[in-house]
């Protein structure tokens, strides 16, 4: 195969998997927010609904798409591509095993983060561009969001990155690979100096992908439907799939990061080369486990103020985050290789 | 407008005297305000009639200097019926039908207001069985009333799962009313004299089970919003209404009692079987949002409390009083007032001798904590706003009459 042409069908693999994803991902969320408000979720279209989310996904392509008429019509356009096409290129990275993988990046965790954190970008070029003042204030809800959780999320990744010595994803997971004692797996979760990490890195996720206790910027008590207001048809279809997708890859990263990637505890690698799609597979469950969480909260929990996320950000994470970094560099290069020592 | 011309008559938005939804009307100001040279505007935006937590068809034009309110104007009358002047042409067993479509949510309490005001025109006495079967049905009333209030109260704070489990309890309220009265939200039930149909046969086990569930659901409810650290520190300290304003705006209900003034018309001027009725009337201390949601609750608690004694205790005897087939009462004039859910309801009633009144005021608590809002309202930011409007409880079918 030439390598144009694996480029190609590598893109194509990873198109697929989103929107398989996106589909997927629709239908669970209002299964399990159903489950957990007590009610039954979508059961009309297929059996316990399976269909609805394809019939909806029909729906939006043969909807009339509607520009309003104080729209910067160019602008308006383009939203919606910003906001997709980083949700689309944060997948490249994504180590599903250590072969499957689009492409292999050495500064793959760097690069999934920025093309996340161009997202906002888009979206607050959707609410300014649609000339409605309620996407206005949702769009700059997101743009001062972005700028107070890009840093902390950021910042609560580099303690693994510290610990593993690598930011390519593949190395990280090859990181947390053993056990300690013959026991516990080497995964990062398991380390207690990364928890406060961890608890950091789900906060400024969940502001990532603008869920529900800092799903401000559309909030839809409080400003309608903020940036979307004015968004119909597959527009609103794309910033939507984004959403779903950004949740995807931010719960990706998380157990990339923490737990394990592909990996199962106590399993010689030598399966994983035997059975190709357990690695995969575990990689999905412990994805969609992760998603499972992140709407779990956001089925229970209210939404806290714009100005309690500031402080949040700018006067907890940030600082927390930075304490970490040098929390874990004494310990990791001055204490441990005195314990090392000593044994040895 | 100055400069409207003679010539020309406007009506609808634009008449004299309401708003151009181009202009910004009085009190709201569009001064610029330079920032580094900048010349910046602020912002008008039209809060409803169409806007998820305006509960109804409410609509504010809010001017915003980034996310902080500087004004907030209230406009009425989206839900405008006419009630007050309908009632004119109803006779007085029928006016009970307009109260339900005034305050719909809580619906007997209305209804009760109106017959109390009859009877006591008529001197009606009221058989003690029909008193306590208004009693149940009222606190029935106000739990399902301040269900949807918590529901809501969530669904503001953007918690969609507080509502959902809300409405599980408010479905089994709903059962129960229209087991008794035939309707889930127009009862038509209260009538002067008593009640339009005695209990039918098993409602009180339906009730009980109902009463011993909700025990435990409460707490629940109560632990789902505020246990939650994010919930408090939402309400906490917004919309601060203290005991000296909440009297000057004519506040009444769980507003006023969360200011901490002990006004509840069950116990200061019972009627019905309340007198006979053990229960104790939550207040609250600061006056501000959190204040009046743990005072809703606690009513809740309290309403359980009187409705299993209602069940335990209900006399026996007829469910009405023998009233004519038409009601004629005596020239004269009375008020009569209720404890609704959201506050005192109050009934001015003017006859004439007629077979319906010759003037009807309907006295509604939403509206006085309406004009709270506006007052409240600037300085805060826009998500505040809406948990004011939530906590307050205002019920726009009642404002507008």
């Amino acid at each position: 195969m030439s390598p144009a042409l694996a480029l190609v069908v590598k893109l194509l693999a990873v198109i697929a998997l989103m929107l398989t994803n996106g589909v997927l991902m629709i239908y669970l969320l209002r299964k399990v927010l159903g489950h957990l408000h007590i009610r039954l979720g979508p059961m009309h279209v297929g059996p316990h609904g399976i269909f609805q989310t394809m019939m909806d996904v029909v729906k939006l392509l043969t909807k009339e798409d509607l520009t309003p008429r104080l729209a910067d019509k160019a602008l308006f356009f383009l939203a919606p591509m910003i906001v997709f096409v980083p949700s689309f290129l944060a997948y490249l990275a994504l180590p599903f095993s250590d072969t499957l993988k689009a492409t292999s990046l050495e500064t793959g965790l760097l690069f999934t983060l920025a093309a996340l954190s161009v997202v906002p970008i888009g979206i607050l070029l959707a609410g300014w561009s649609s000339g409605n003042k309620w996407g206005l204030l949702g769009g700059m809800r997101a743009a001062a969001m972005q700028i107070a959780y890009e840093v902390p999320l950021l910042l609560s990744a580099l303690p693994v990155v510290m610990l593993a010595g690598t930011t390519d994803l593949g190395g990280i997971v090859d990181a947390q690979a053993g056990t300690w004692l013959a026991v516990v797996p080497r995964w990062f979760i398991t380390n207690p100096l990364l928890w406060p990490t961890f608890i950091i890195f789900v906060v400024s996720s969940l502001i990532e992908v603008n869920q529900t206790p800092f799903d401000m910027s559309e909030g839809e008590s409080e400003i309608v439907a903020g940036f979307g207001s004015d968004y119909s048809a597959m527009k609103f279809g794309l910033i939507y799939l984004s959403e779903f997708s950004n949740t995807f890859v931010v719960s990706a990263i998380g157990v990339t990061l923490f737990f394990g990637g592909w990996m199962l505890p106590w399993v010689p690698a030598a399966w994983y080369e035997a059975v190709p799609v357990l690695a995969p597979t575990v990689f999905m469950l412990k994805t969609y486990l992760g998603i499972v969480l992140m709407w779990w909260i956001r089925g229970t929990y209210p939404r806290v103020r714009i100005d309690q996320l500031m402080d949040l950000g700018w006067k907890r994470l940030i600082p927390a985050a930075l304490v970490m970094i040098v929390l874990t560099g004494v310990v990791d290069k001055l204490i441990v290789p005195l314990f090392n020592g000593a044994v040895s | 407008m100055s400069d409207a011309r003679d010539d020309i008559i406007t009506v609808g938005l634009l008449a004299e005297g309401t708003h151009d939804p181009g202009v910004p009307p009085a009190g709201i100001r569009r001064a610029p305000t330079g920032v580094d040279g900048l010349a910046t505007e602020h912002l008008i935006v039209n809060m409803g009639p169409q806007h998820p937590s305006t509960h109804g068809v409410l609509r504010m034009l809010v001017e915003l200097d980034g996310e902080e309110i500087l004004n907030a104007e209230v406009t009425l009358g989206y839900l405008h019926r006419g009630i007050e002047k309908l009632a004119e042409h109803r006779r007085f067993d029928a006016i009970a039908t307009l109260m339900d479509r005034g305050d719909y949510v809580s619906g007997i309490m209305g209804e009760t207001a109106v017959a109390l005001a009859v009877e006591r025109l008529m001197e009606l006495e009221v058989p003690r069985r029909a008193q306590w079967i208004r009693v149940m049905m009222a606190e029935i009333n106000r739990i399902a009333t301040h269900l949807l209030w918590y529901g809501t109260m969530g669904l503001d704070t953007g918690a969609m799962g507080p509502f959902l489990y809300a409405m599980r309890d408010r479905e089994t309220l709903l059962d129960i009313l229209e087991a008794v009265s035939g309707a889930r939200m127009m009862f038509n039930y209260v009538r002067p004299g008593g009640v339009v149909a005695d209990l039918p046969a098993g409602i009180d086990a339906k009730i009980r089970g109902f009463c011993d569930a909700f025990d435990t659901y409460v707490e629940e409810h109560d632990a789902i919003l505020s246990g939650n650290e994010i919930f408090q520190a939402r309400l906490k300290g917004v919309g601060v209404i203290d005991a000296e304003k909440a009297l000057a705006f004519g506040l009444t209900g769980p507003n006023l009692r969360a200011s901490g003034v002990d006004f509840d018309l069950r116990k200061k001027r019972p009627y019905d079987a309340y007198a006979e009725m053990e229960f104790d009337v939550p207040l609250g201390t600061t006056g501000d949002a959190m204040d009046r949601f743990s005072v809703r609750i606690e009513e809740m608690r309290q309403s359980n409390r009187i409705i299993r004694q209602c069940i335990e205790g209900m006399p026996e005897g007829e469910h009405t009083a023998k009233v004519p087939k038409i009601l004629r009462p005596p020239t004269g004039e009375v008020y009569a007032s209720v404890e609704s859910a959201r506050g005192e309801v109050g009934i001015h009633l003017v006859t004439d001798g007629g077979t319906s009144p010759y003037r009807m005021h309907y006295h509604g608590p939403s509206l006085y904590a309406l004009q709270a809002l506006e007052d409240l309202m600037p300085g805060h930011l826009l998500a505040d706003g809406c948990v004011m409007i939530g906590s307050t409880d205002i019920m726009l079918g009642e404002v507008d009459r």
